[in-house]
């Protein structure tokens, strides 16, 4: 378990003081995934360095497992941060060994045989995948095979955290994907609590359970995935979430006054967010029998996050006042959110 | 062969004898003031950047003035160098002639310089690296020998061919103030005495041995570059 207590960090150059990070509190439990989200400058790089203490925060406490990071010695510290490992946007590869070689190279020094290290590096390099690549050197390999050894490193001393610092930035969309779901079964399988910084909202769709929302240092928002993406609380959030949807086309083409959101008279323009155990009623064709109406389906966005359907769609439909009213109270009851987004 | 040297270059072969000799001198002082420069140099110049700021062993003082006698030294031209530095010499080894005098004053001079060489070779390497390795919990020394050291080695070895080749220019220098070698040869023949055959077959020699060096750093950085 990792926990951040009142912890700040303020770079002081001569003349200038930065506050990267601004009294964090953060608990992230045993073999969850975590996400902290932002953009640059947000904090989010230095507050992850603040877990293994690459950065010392100015101030607060970093525990892991109950431990006091900022109160043990250089030589304890050393011991400790082997139960962490971390990967980087950059690889960070040692170009002068092969891949095997930088697998067992925190291995190396440490009293272990060789037969071990040799045993432990082509097990790791099976669980990452890239066994055939053995004996190439990181000039030889794509960027996705890079991170599977960079990975594999990282867990070579058995750690129960792993720490990703823009980890797929780097990367195409397939490759991402892939990375992305080499981390879940590394999850899965080893136990390992991963935390994963990122300033991409589809990186923490696709495998956080928790994630924070961090601007200018400060955490501004913390909860589940699901509740983040149904319901965003601060204006940074719902930026993010846009980012990923399609259906913030609709507010772009309001505002060029497009053809397609040109509303004759009793028309408008829905939104409909739902969420969970509704969504396999067929609530679409349930509304328009009972209330008479033909909704028009304009965009419509389905995500599937940790076995939630979660979606929104926007719909053209001509409807008098009084009825509107009712049909938006009938979807309230059913948990939909309905947002009247224009009307002539 | 030897007729032809006869014509060709007269003077050359009456002198034959102080002509090996010269060129032995030379290799010597190149080579033993090479090995310690090399090793001074290493050691002084990773020190100079793991005090660095912001680096593994932080450390403003010694950095500063480290920093200071590197640019102190490598400010000073050879020659005076070696005449200033001729009581210390003196002290040292015992005597200012001869190459056993020449060997002191040429590690002064030419260490500073590789001291920069490595410092240049040393900071290219990504700090990415070094943070990778403190999160593994690797040691500043093993920091210093397993990535510092280690990862610049090709970068090291075309700094050490530079500096090598400079420092055979320093020895012909060192040889116009009593060092021995190609350059007292030339300046005691090929200059004084204007015997020109001298100095054209010194400079094929030196030639020679800046080839030399040259491939076979060349072949070092090829075979650790990945």
């Amino acid at each position: 378990m990792i926990q951040l207590i009142d912890v700040s960090k303020t770079f002081i150059s001569d003349n200038d003081s930065v506050h990267a990070v601004k009294d964090v509190n953060l608990t992230i439990n045993q073999s969850e995934i975590f996400g902290v989200i932002g953009y640059s400058g947000a904090g989010k790089s230095t507050l992850v360095r603040c877990i293994n203490l690459l950065e010392r925060p100015t101030k607060g406490q970093v525990l892991i497992d109950g431990v006091d990071l900022l109160k043990l010695k250089e030589r304890e510290l050393r011991l400790h941060r082997q139960k962490i490992g971390m990967i980087f946007q950059q690889f960070n590869l040692l170009a002068s060994r092969t891949v095997f070689e930088n697998v067992a190279f925190p291995l190396k020094h440490r009293g272990i045989s060789k037969e071990k290290i040799k045993e432990k590096v082509l097990s790791l390099l099976d669980l990452v995948g890239i066994s055939d690549k053995l004996s190439a050197y990181p000039s030889q390999l794509s960027g996705g095979q890079k991170q599977r050894v960079a990975i594999a490193r990282a867990l070579a001393t058995d750690p129960s955290i792993l720490l990703c610092d823009e980890a797929t930035s780097a990367l195409d969309p397939q490759t991402t994907k892939s990375i992305l779901k080499l981390l879940k079964d590394v999850n899965r399988k080893l136990g390992i609590t991963i935390v994963i910084i990122t300033h991409e909202m589809s990186v923490i769709k696709e495998i956080c359970h928790r994630v924070a929302v961090m601007e200018n240092g400060n955490v501004v928002e913390l909860n589940d995935v699901i509740s983040i993406f149904s319901n965003p609380q601060a204006q940074i959030t719902k930026d993010f979430i846009n980012s990923t949807s399609t259906l913030s086309r609709i507010d772009e083409l309001i505002q060029e006054k497009s053809d397609i959101v040109n509303l004759n008279q009793g028309e408008r323009i829905w939104r409909l967010d739902f969420y969970g155990s509704e969504t396999k009623e067929p609530i679409i064709a349930y509304i328009s029998n009972k209330y008479n109406i033909s909704p028009s389906i304009i965009f419509a966005n389905v995500e599937v996050i940790s076995d939630t359907v979660l979606g929104s769609i926007i719909v053209l439909v001509t409807v008098s006042d009084q009825v509107e009213k009712d049909v938006i109270k009938y979807l309230n009851d059913k948990q939909i959110k309905v947002e009247v987004i224009k009307y002539a | 062969m030897l007729n032809l040297l006869e014509k060709y270059t007269p003077n050359l072969f009456d002198y034959s004898g102080e002509f090996i000799k010269s060129i032995s001198e030379t290799l010597q002082m190149l080579f033993l003031s090479g090995i310690y420069s090399f090793i001074v140099g290493l050691f002084l110049g990773t020190l100079l950047v793991v005090t660095r700021k912001g680096n593994i062993l932080e450390n403003a003082a010694v950095h500063r003035i480290l920093d200071g006698l590197v640019n102190l030294f490598r400010s000073i031209p050879f020659v005076i160098l070696i005449t200033a530095l001729i009581p210390l010499t003196k002290i040292i080894v015992g005597t200012f002639i001869g190459v056993k005098g020449a060997i002191f004053p040429l590690v002064v001079g030419c260490t500073p310089f590789f001291i920069r060489q490595v410092d240049m070779a040393l900071s290219d390497i990504d700090n990415g690296l070094i943070e990778a390795a403190q999160s593994m919990g690797i040691s500043p020394l093993g920091i210093i020998f397993r990535v510092y050291l280690k990862e610049s080695i090709p970068a090291l070895a075309r700094s050490t061919t530079i500096t090598t080749i400079s420092l055979l220019g320093l020895t012909a220098m060192g040889g116009a103030v009593g060092g021995g070698g190609l350059g007292s040869f030339v300046i005691r023949y090929g200059h004084n005495r204007f015997y020109q055959d001298i100095t054209y077959v010194s400079v094929i020699v030196i030639l020679i041995f800046v080839t030399i060096i040259q491939f076979i750093g060349n072949i070092i950085i090829k075979k650790t570059t990945h």
